[in-house]
């Protein structure tokens, strides 16, 4: 028999999986949306925390070339934004809003990688959909999820968590959000973290 | 605890199994039916508020908009095809208010699915919008329109009694607004005036 706080869960479950709300409808997608239904709103713990030095890290991004984190020291403020996975629901509707605030991150000095769990094919063919990215799109397929591993954002079924790091131009962590999986972290958060770079 | 469990399981249940077949009812606005009950807030800026013939604040419904055509985009800032159409959905507004025979004839409203007042903001200011664009940031107005695909143009016709007509209900943008609004003319069956 399943206990009081499963049953409440499963009942919550219930009700966000009728009222939850819809994202990824853009006609750009089609019918290529895999829905993955309601998930556990965050799998895994912080290893990192505003104030640490940001991991650094070398990954490869669609258009051929490798990114690491360091080469931004000194030169760009960085945002980091990790989503879980390629044909989903809420990552096909975070990025294409990203693609055109790029006068916002240039007005911080800033740049932002995307980074997901999936190989590169995969995310050439998804980011295609959203037009020209301004930010290059990072794979962390192999050894796989070994940057979110890092940063303690890696979930217990191999993606990743939905989460923002914001990154100065010395290299420290400014700004850290992990977002509930299921949702996507409103625009507003973000740029006050970028605003928060000045103070 | 005890006794609200079951309670809270029963409530549950009932909204899951009332809402599971109305969900699946809930279908975009159909041609020849009237406009769904949509309401938004009326707008701060005197222009906006003036283009879409209200006054005062607080809120209206967009069957009170003064024109014989009311047109309603469905759009997302997050959306790649509605930012790819926000130009063109443009040009159609100026087309529109430019033209002595059909301004005041169509009025054009856009409403974000799922976006922020912020988000919508970012949307008007990087597409320079013209237009009133209104915030449905917890999804509800999308819900109750069938939780269409965006972009998605509603266009409604005002008549003698009663809530105005739906006469265009389409998945899709405006793509080429010269052709989109001879399309909405003719379904419309409104004339350019002299």
């Amino acid at each position: 028999m399943m206990k009081r706080p499963a049953l409440l869960a499963a009942a919550l479950c219930l009700l966000l999986w009728t009222h939850g709300p819809v994202y990824g409808r853009s006609d750009v997608f089609k019918d290529n949306i895999y829905n993955p239904g309601a998930l556990k709103p965050i799998d895994s713990t912080l290893t990192v925390k505003e104030g640490d030095k940001a991991p650094d890290f070398r990954l490869p991004s669609i258009s051929g070339e490798t990114v690491s984190l360091h080469q931004y020291r000194g030169v760009k403020n960085v945002v980091l934004s990790f989503v879980p996975a390629a044909w989903t629901p809420v990552c096909s509707d975070q990025w294409p809003g990203y693609n055109i605030i790029k006068p916002i991150f240039d007005t911080h000095d800033a740049v932002m990688l995307g980074i997901t769990v999936d190989n590169i094919p995969t995310l050439f063919a998804w980011t295609n959909q959203m037009g020209d990215l301004w930010f290059p799109v990072l794979s962390d397929f192999w050894p796989h999820g070994q940057v979110a591993d890092h940063y303690g954002v890696l979930r217990s079924d191999g993606t990743s968590e939905r989460a923002l790091f914001v990154i100065d131009k010395k290299g420290i962590l400014r700004y850290i959000h992990v977002h509930d999986i299921n949702k996507r972290p409103p625009l507003e958060d973000l740029v006050k973290a970028l605003k928060g770079l000045e103070e | 605890m005890k006794r609200i469990m079951p309670v809270f399981l029963a409530i549950a249940c009932c909204l899951w199994i009332g809402q599971a077949p109305a969900r699946a009812e809930i279908t975009p606005p159909a041609v020849g039916e009237p406009l769904p009950v949509i309401t938004l807030p009326v707008p701060e800026r005197t222009a906006l508020r003036d283009y879409l013939g209200l006054s005062g604040g607080g809120h209206f419904e967009v069957a009170q908009v003064k024109a014989p055509v009311i047109l309603v985009e469905i759009f997302s800032m997050y959306c790649p095809y509605c930012q790819r159409d926000a130009p063109e959905v443009d040009r159609l507004y100026h087309i529109i208010e430019k033209s002595p025979g059909l301004k005041g004839k169509i009025k054009i409203l856009g409403i974000g699915a799922g976006n922020s007042p912020f988000e919508v903001g970012v949307f008007r200011k990087k597409y320079e919008v013209p237009f009133p664009l209104f915030s449905d940031g917890d999804f509800s107005i999308h819900k109750s329109l069938g939780e269409v695909r965006t972009p998605y143009f509603i266009g409604a016709k005002t008549v003698h009694q009663g809530r105005p007509l739906v006469f265009f209900s389409r998945l899709g943008g405006v793509d080429k607004a010269d052709e989109f609004l001879k399309l909405i003319l003719n379904l419309s069956g409104i004339e350019r005036g002299k």
